[in-house]
């Protein structure tokens, strides 16, 4: 009696996450019926569960391991060099309101840039090579993390400075202690829009220009014309792609203040 | 895209005085800007000059000025440039269809909101352009392939912000409306979209934003005309001035896009 009770609680607290599931699966079922019954031609969207089973015949046999390093490789290179630029540029913007008030909206359309469409260019400048993918994935991640390093100085309570004018620090003192602690969340959260921008470059220009890791991946099956492995190559990035936003969505609300 | 949204809608905010900050006219910011940009061009002017690279990779201002002459009087570019408009446009359309009547959908039921939402926003960062392959076994190889990839790009960010919108309406205004006994199609077209015209529009801004890319995108892979397939051309003939120009005027013209949209956002009813 209690177990069904319980069992009943749990249903009704997270009746709309089963629902949402549940609907996923069902949709499942219903393109693998009209697939199998000749509804909808499978070699246009192939059976559920032949995606499925391409999984594990992706990662076994197309050296997932390999491709995922190598896109974590470009990954981390231009992340990290996008902080390492981004954050002093940031910082030296909000020293001066002059140039912060002259350069602001520039970064702000360099954010909304199409800078992917010019992965010609960078070919021709950098060669086929991972160094493009980086350079290129640095570049689309840069104006995020100097936007919000702006952002999150300029955020600093007004009381946090005087206390440390108060005690005489040196400008550099009070940007160590006082400054840069208080925007270090608004800053992750540049962070983390910036690595979003990184992933989405580096996979899309992988995919594009047939380089890589896992958009290279994407490519070579779609030309082979091997429909569950290619659906199941998209499906393994965007799970990653999901993975990577939570994780980064987890370690900003750690570090956000508790309200 | 959940991510760009976050970066494109800046409130213009009160900012703490920087260290040491003093009082900026607009002349002084202009100037600095100007003088920016001059520091820019000269700096490109003498590496183009300066024999580091193979001469064609930075060609000269000049040249690049007159490819761009060239392309803006160049009857093909406008055609180019049509197909692309046509593609954007349908995807946005389509997106915007899509986007509206799911984030209404979203935001009316708190039900359907946690049952659903999660895998809209975890979905709408993720790089669109992979699934281009699908589009294309799914619609052709023609332009019908880039519109539902531009399409999809588009459909994320509007279903977001719609249904934010849809979340964030004054609940008296519903109430007045109710109280007039307004009938639902009253209710949508005289309380809840007047509502949430800025959370639309700013949608759509986020939305056509990536469907532009997003077309573009597709068609330097897998086309035979807009303006994406015209970048590849130029770009296999190592027309490089040419690049340049085609890949200003594109940004341009995605720029432009953008501000037109968030002016409208911007303004008042």
């Amino acid at each position: 009696m209690a177990k069904s009770a319980s069992q009943s609680g749990v249903l009704f607290r997270y009746g709309p996450e089963i629902t949402g599931v549940a609907s996923i699966v069902v949709a499942a079922l219903i393109f693998e019926f009209l697939v199998r019954v000749g509804v909808v031609n499978r070699f246009v969207i192939p059976p559920p569960s032949d995606v499925i089973m391409a999984l594990e015949r992706v990662v076994v046999e197309e050296n997932i391991l390999a491709r995922s390093g190598a896109t974590a490789f470009e990954m981390i290179v231009a992340a990290f060099a996008s902080v390492a630029v981004g954050v002093p540029i940031g910082a030296l913007l909000y020293r001066s309101n002059l140039w912060r008030r002259a350069m602001e909206d520039w970064v702000g359309a360099m954010a909304a840039a199409p800078i992917v469409l010019a992965f010609p260019l960078f070919l021709v400048l950098f060669g086929r090579s991972p160094k493009t993918i980086i350079v290129m994935a640095f570049f689309h991640g840069l104006a995020p993390i100097i936007l919000k390093t702006i952002e999150g100085l300029a955020g600093t309570r007004k009381v946090l400075i005087n206390v440390g004018r108060s005690l005489n620090m040196t400008s550099s003192q009070l940007f160590w202690k006082i400054l840069f602690p208080s925007a270090l969340p608004v800053i992750f959260t540049g962070i983390r829009l910036s690595w979003t921008f990184v992933l989405i470059t580096v996979v899309g220009v992988e995919y594009l220009i047939n380089l890589g890791g896992l958009g290279q991946l994407i490519n070579e099956l779609a030309e082979r014309y091997d429909l569950p492995g290619t659906y199941a190559a998209i499906l393994f990035v965007i799970l990653v792609s999901v993975f990577f936003f939570v994780l980064l969505e987890r370690v900003e609300l750690w570090l956000r203040p508790a309200r | 895209m959940a991510a760009t949204g976050e970066m494109n809608a800046p409130a213009r905010r009160p900012v703490a005085p920087a260290m040491g900050g003093a009082p900026v006219t607009a002349r002084a910011v202009l100037m600095v800007r100007v003088l920016f940009a001059l520091a820019i061009l000269a700096a490109w002017e003498a590496l183009s000059r300066s024999g580091l690279f193979y001469g064609e990779v930075i060609p000269s201002l000049t040249r690049i000025v007159a490819s761009l002459g060239k392309l803006l009087v160049d009857p093909v570019f406008y055609k180019n440039l049509q197909v692309t408009a046509l593609e954007t446009g349908a995807s946005l359309g389509i997106g915007a269809a899509a986007g509206i009547t799911t984030g209404i959908i979203l935001g009316a039921n708190r039900f359907l909101m946690r049952a659903f939402e999660p895998y809209v926003y975890y979905l709408s960062p993720t790089p669109r352009i992979i699934l281009f392959p699908v589009m294309i076994m799914w619609f052709g190889v023609g332009p019908a392939s880039k519109v539902a990839l531009g399409a999809l790009s588009a459909y994320f960010a509007i279903a977001l912000s719609t249904a934010a919108g849809m979340r964030q309406i004054d609940q008296i205004l519903i109430r007045v409306g109710r109280s007039f006994r307004a009938t639902t199609w009253q209710m949508a077209t005289k309380i809840y979209l007047p509502a949430m015209r800025v959370p639309i529009l700013n949608g759509l801004r986020l939305g056509m934003g990536t469907a532009i890319i997003t077309v573009l995108l597709a068609e330097t892979k897998l086309s035979n005309q807009g303006l994406g397939y015209m970048i590849m051309q130029v770009y296999t003939r190592f027309d490089m001035p040419g690049l340049y120009a085609l890949l200003i005027v594109v940004f341009a013209i995605a720029g432009a896009c953008n501000a037109l949209i968030g002016k409208l956002a911007r303004e008042q009813i």
